[in-house]
């Protein structure tokens, strides 16, 4: 049963993929989604044997590296942690293969897509499955592939190829530390293996490791390395240009990969090595203080975004900061059960988001959308659930893991934890007011489109409709119906050491703390409708009069402009440099330019010899006749008498 | 004065070399060329039967016939070369040919 949840996406993946013009479009789109959503049905069946039953299982399918110390084995881990992510990974992919069908419907490559769509799954389960460092990074690594393929699907869009790009590359920056660590963690436990590594990481404590010629502790150099490589997967801070411009892809790849899982990988594996972790407590606090960062900067960012699924996204980089505040205080459970609602009611909301842009014929511009409630009330229904969700409305899914993770933080009593309090409450509010502008701007007022599209639009069929109520379904209930298993008074029971749970350790927070992200929500609430639905002068007003701070944000606190100072441009300064001076000027020019060169020089020299008047070869064959017999009659001793 | 054999070696060494300095001391003609070609087989026939004179063996002698018909033959050949380029290029002038020149 495991290895058909592994591998029956890599198959519709590999006959999508490699038959998808033989056996078409059509066909393409029913195996693969047939596939992924037997796999999702599966996944329920592994959650309740694993999780709730507490079979865990190891199957080892092949050992992959056997080369000396390095015994990489091939094998699945299926614990608690392992089955809530197979869940939601296989859950989300399901149902946003269904809604391709609809979303996708004119698009010409869609056997391509959908062999994406699968392979990303593959890939992410075989990262959630791993049970070392290699094949961890295995799925990494292939995740970041499917994503550069889904982000360039239209690739003949340029901003879709540099988009896609930039994902491969600011990746890459966080791939290169994630690297680093796994040769670190073997440096130091001579293993890959999870339990291995695990069992012996309490007697590392302490011991140092040269690094860049500084002797560092060992076990928060490899955290903090590793946290690299989730900072650039799930996009946080300094790392997190990416995001962003990820929407060039298709609206279904943003809500499977860039909002419910693949960004999610970081804050897994964070959790799966939370013994490594709760080791190293400058790591952590590091995770605590990036997490609380990026929810409030990427919050900030997200009130002035004027595209309907960047202002999504923003938010998607917000929630991941959430969930790394909450792990950056050790509380794990609340971390991974943010990232198990919020891949809900995000992938609703971007899949919500992605039926607007269907229904208006790819207008994705928020001040060219508004009072599309009365043509689509059903989206306006489910953009409202992920909404209320999202901020955190009493007793929706959003709500319970959010104030979780808020209360986390100010339970922890520390500076790290006061600092990520303040900064994710706020975000809080922020987090409802600009999901509110979006709702607001979007279905509300006079109607700002032309009036043939408006005319056109029309509600997603059914295969769009029915993942957003099943998603919708999710955003209101995953709260309350596991909030008992995940972080309440079952949880030791439930994790079962899959990740590290402080039991017994349960702050009461007062009351106020309780009741802050909820009033926060409230309050970004009333200031939305304040701007967007009594008064929406006031907005215009208040960006002229801070225009600064207005640029500010919408420029996304100028990181693009910074980094494309600090290292695009150096880089492409150096590169042509490289290219015209290095490459062009000393090596062509010594090298193969310069011998044919000189080859030529002499050439035409010797050609000047060649004058083709028959008597200078004459002249020349006869003194070279007479030069012979000279030699030989004085060399060789003469003629013999 | 008796015409020994260094007398006929010495007329043939002229000859020979006045063939060798008509081909390239000639600027004009082709036919010039043969006829310089013509001058030095001539110049070897004449040593080879003056050796033949000179050891009384007839082999010689016969060799030299061999060599002018060869240089018939050659003759022949050349002319019709001479008749063939005239016709393609309208010159038999050596300047003019220069089709090797680099």
């Amino acid at each position: 049963m495991y290895q058909a949840i592994l591998f029956l996406p890599l198959v519709g993946a590999l006959v999508a993929g490699l038959f998808g013009r033989l056996v078409g479009a059509r066909p393409s789109e029913v195996i693969t989604t047939t596939l992924v959503l037997i796999t999702a049905l599966l996944s329920w069946l592994a959650f309740y044997q694993v999780a709730i039953q507490g079979e865990e299982q190891r199957i080892e399918l092949l050992r992959f590296i056997d080369s000396g110390d390095l015994k990489a084995v091939w094998s699945l881990r299926i614990d608690t942690l392992t089955a809530v992510m197979l869940v939601v990974v296989t859950m989300v992919s399901g149902l946003v293969h269904l809604y391709s069908i609809g979303y996708m419907e004119e698009d010409t490559g869609r056997p391509r897509f959908f062999a994406y769509l699968s392979l990303f799954t593959f890939a992410m389960l075989a990262l959630v499955t791993a049970d070392d460092f290699v094949q961890l990074f295995f799925g990494w690594e292939g995740v970041g592939l499917a994503s550069y393929l889904l982000i360039g699907f239209w690739y003949h869009k340029p901003s879709a190829n540099a988009a896609a790009i930039k994902a491969f590359i600011v990746n890459r920056v966080g791939d290169f530390g994630f690297a680093l660590g796994i040769f670190a963690v073997f440096t130091l436990f001579n293993s890959v293996q999870y339990d291995t590594v695990f069992a012996s990481a309490p007697d590392h404590v302490g011991e140092t490791m040269n690094f860049l010629g500084y002797q560092v502790d060992a076990l928060t150099l490899i955290c903090l390395l590793l946290f690299m490589g989730a900072m650039g997967k799930s996009a946080q801070f300094l790392l997190h240009t990416w995001l962003p411009d990820a929407m060039e892809g298709p609206t279904p790849v943003s809500a499977l990969i860039h909002a419910a899982t693949m960004v999610t990988a970081g804050v897994f594996m964070v959790a799966r090595l939370s013994p490594l972790y709760e080791l190293a407590p400058i790591a952590l606090g590091f995770v605590a203080i990036i997490g609380a960062t990026t929810a409030f900067f990427a919050a900030t960012v997200g009130l002035v975004q004027t595209d309907i699924k960047r202002v999504v996204a923003y938010s998607t980089c917000s929630q991941l900061g959430y969930m790394f505040a909450a792990e950056g205080v050790g509380a794990y459970g609340a971390g991974m059960f943010h990232l198990f609602t919020h891949a809900s009611f995000k992938a609703l909301l971007f899949l919500g988001a992605g039926a607007v842009i269907h229904a208006l014929h790819h207008e994705q511009d928020l001040r060219r959308m508004g009072g599309l409630r009365k043509v689509l009330p059903f989206t306006w229904a489910m953009m409202l659930v992920g909404t209320l969700s999202l901020t955190g409305f009493p007793f929706t899914a959003g709500f319970v893991s959010k104030d979780a993770i808020i209360e986390a933080t100010y339970a922890a009593q520390s500076w790290v934890g006061n600092y990520a309090f303040v900064l994710t409450l706020f975000a809080a509010m922020l987090t409802s007011f600009y999901s509110w502008r979006l709702m607001f701007l979007a279905f509300e007022g006079k109607p700002r489109e032309p009036k043939e599209v408006l005319a056109h639009a029309h509600e997603p069929p059914w295969t769009m409709g029915v993942p957003l109520v099943i998603l919708a379904l999710g955003a209101l209930l995953t709260g309350g119906l596991f909030f008992h298993l995940f972080i309440g008074a079952g949880q030791a029971e439930f994790w079962r050491g899959s990740l590290v749970t402080h039991t017994g350790e349960h702050h009461d927070v007062p009351v106020w703390v309780m009741l802050a992200p909820t009033i926060a929500m409230a309050a970004g609430f009333a200031v939305a409708w304040y701007f967007y639905i009594t008064n929406p002068l006031v907005p215009f007003g208040l960006a002229k009069r801070f225009r600064g701070a207005y640029l500010f944000l919408l420029n996304a606190w100028y990181f693009d402009a910074l980094y494309d100072a600090l290292f695009v441009r150096p880089a492409k300064r150096l590169g042509r440099f490289l290219w015209k001076t290095g490459d062009g000027t000393i090596i062509d020019g010594i090298g193969p330019d310069g011998v044919a060169a000189r080859v030529i020089d002499i050439t035409n020299r010797v050609v000047k010899l060649q004058t083709g008047y028959i008597y200078h070869y004459a002249f020349v064959m006869l003194i070279g006749v007479a030069l012979l017999i000279t030699y030989f009659i004085f060399a060789m001793g003469g003629l013999k008498p | 004065m008796t015409v020994g054999l260094s007398h006929y070696l010495t007329v043939a060494a002229i000859l020979f070399t006045l063939g060798i300095f008509g081909i390239f001391l000639n600027r004009k003609n082709v036919i010039v060329i043969l006829m310089s070609i013509e001058l030095m087989l001539l110049a070897v026939n004449i040593n080879l039967v003056a050796f033949s004179a000179f050891h009384g063996d007839l082999v010689g002698q016969i060799f030299a016939m061999i060599v002018l018909t060869v240089a018939a033959a050659e003759a022949a050949i050349g002319l019709a070369i001479v008749v063939v380029t005239f016709r393609n290029r309208g010159t038999i002038d050596v300047a003019e040919i220069d089709l090797l020149k680099g």
